[in-house]
């Protein structure tokens, strides 16, 4: 569980979250949702440490993260997948020896125990037959599958998103939902996933937060989203025809 | 000015202080230190023996044309150019020509890693991202340059030889001699000395040039600008600094 408390982030005098707290639970998908430079990207990063907060405090399972310098932060990122935009795949190294990295930095297995993990990994989000190839080589898909397997390598305990079906063709979009949905049952980790993508709110949104102008706006699950007379959550999610159709019919 | 100067040198020692965290594991910094000894060494050969050639011989050629006095002899064409090549040219010059081509090869490539979130992965994963894509470039430099820095002294010296002898400016004999008069074997450390500094120099600059990359393609250009023109004046300054302090 990752408790987020009333946390506020600024750059050069302009403030992009305003004291935003909210919850997400173990084991469900969490969705943030809100339009292009609302702040949902900083929140992500703010949770995950790559922007110091101002102001207040996130807690991965009582342990105040926000608090922490670099090497007390050390085993909670060790817990911690994170599966970016573009993939941010090494481009020096072939599939295999991305998502072996972290076994390389941080276990003590041999060779062939981190081998049969990568392998394990790969066929978990079902690539075969890629080890060798290069991220270059490979497909959008293909990058953020193997993303999602380089951040499962170390069994993470929270699994982070940041917009995972961006650039991805409807039908790929819906796969890695669904990689993403199963895992997160399966591990039984916290997902945070940040996406703009109302498939995947309708796929797999668990717990839904959406940010508006920097602040937290509304928080709900998906029936309760699909029931809201909030105006501008209804203005935002549900602008296009297929989402109004979906409100209409349920 | 001197605000944007003391927040760059401020923001380089803070950067610098990464390198000092212990690493998160020893076996895959050496395995990285061995590919930048091959990155940074054998890239650099080609250019490196192709400028030393060219390097020793316009020296030679130009030494002889401005040494003209019945009372010079013409071995002191060899003396010169031997102290040239190994007190400044080789040293100095060659690490430029590096700063230009292993500095900026670093600025873009840990620049890259940073607009494309490379580095936030590194982070993420709990790896001290400064210190992991820093260092082992740092230190493979400092190994490898000398090397390359005493390889383009011998060139130097024999494409100064060739110079001579096939244009018949300075006969062989006469510029062997002079290469071999009066040598002072303390100028080879001192070109080691610098050698040392500016190879750590060059890597340190571009990489913090690379790491503080904002933006996306048209910034990671503009940082590899950047990391050779520092690099390249603040080689100047310290060879300034090194030659004050050691030589006079």
């Amino acid at each position: 569980m990752i408790e987020v408390k009333n946390i506020s982030k600024g750059f050069k005098g302009k403030q992009v979250l305003d004291n935003v707290s909210c919850l997400f639970e173990k084991g469900k998908t969490n969705l943030i949702i809100g339009a292009s430079g609302s702040g949902k990207t900083v929140l992500m990063k703010c949770v995950v440490g790559l922007f110091e907060v101002d102001k207040g405090a996130v807690y991965f399972d009582g342990r105040n993260f926000s608090e922490m310098n670099f090497k007390e932060r050390k085993p909670i990122r060790q817990e911690i997948g994170m599966v970016f935009q573009g993939g941010a795949l090494f481009d020096s190294l072939s599939v295999e020896k991305n998502v072996m990295f972290p076994l390389n930095m941080f276990t003590t297995q041999t060779y062939k125990e981190k081998l049969d993990r990568v392998n394990f990994c790969l066929q978990r989000v079902n690539l075969v037959n890629v080890n060798k190839l290069f991220p270059s080589e490979i497909s959008g898909g293909m990058k953020k599958r193997v993303a999602i397997a380089r951040a499962i390598a170390m069994n993470p305990q929270y699994l982070f998103c940041d917009e995972p079906n961006s650039g991805l063709d409807p039908q790929t979009s819906i796969v890695i939902d669904n990689l993403i949905k199963e895992l997160t049952e399966e591990y039984n980790m916290t997902t945070i996933i940040n996406t703009h993508d109302m498939n995947s709110v309708i796929e797999m949104g668990d717990h839904i937060v959406f940010i508006y102008k920097g602040k937290k706006f509304w928080e709900g699950s998906y029936e309760e989203l699909r029931d809201t007379d909030n105006k501008e959550v209804n203005d935002f999610v549900f602008a296009t025809k297929i989402m109004k159709a979906v409100k209409a019919n349920g | 000015m001197f605000k944007v100067l003391w927040f760059e040198v401020g923001r380089y020692w803070i950067f610098m202080k990464g390198l000092l965290i212990k690493p998160e594991k020893f076996i895959v910094y050496y395995r990285q230190v061995m590919l930048e000894l091959v990155s940074i060494g054998i890239g650099a050969m080609g250019i490196v023996v192709i400028t030393s050639i060219f390097m020793g011989a316009i020296i030679t050629i130009q030494s002889a044309y401005n040494l003209v006095n019945p009372l010079v002899p013409l071995y002191a064409v060899g003396i010169v150019t031997r102290d040239s090549i190994i007190l400044e040219f080789s040293p100095t010059i060659i690490l430029l020509v590096l700063a230009g081509k292993v500095g900026s090869s670093i600025a873009s490539e840990i620049g890259t890693m940073r607009v494309t979130e490379q580095i936030d992965a590194l982070e993420i994963m709990g790896i001290n991202s400064s210190g992991y894509l820093t260092l082992p470039k740092i230190v493979a430099a400092i190994i490898i340059l000398p090397f390359v820095v005493l390889l383009s002294m011998f060139m130097g010296i024999v494409g100064g030889w060739a110079a001579g002898a096939l244009s018949g400016v300075v006969p062989s004999a006469d510029f062997i001699k002079g290469v071999q008069d009066q040598f002072v074997p303390f100028n080879i450390a001192f070109a080691m000395i610098k050698t040392v500094v500016f190879a750590f120099i060059v890597t340190s600059v571009s990489s913090y040039h690379g790491y503080y990359t904002e933006g996306g393609a048209l910034e990671v250009g503009q940082s590899s600008t950047k990391a050779v023109v520092y690099s390249s004046v603040v080689i100047l300054i310290f060879d300034y600094i090194l030659t004050q302090l050691i030589l006079v």
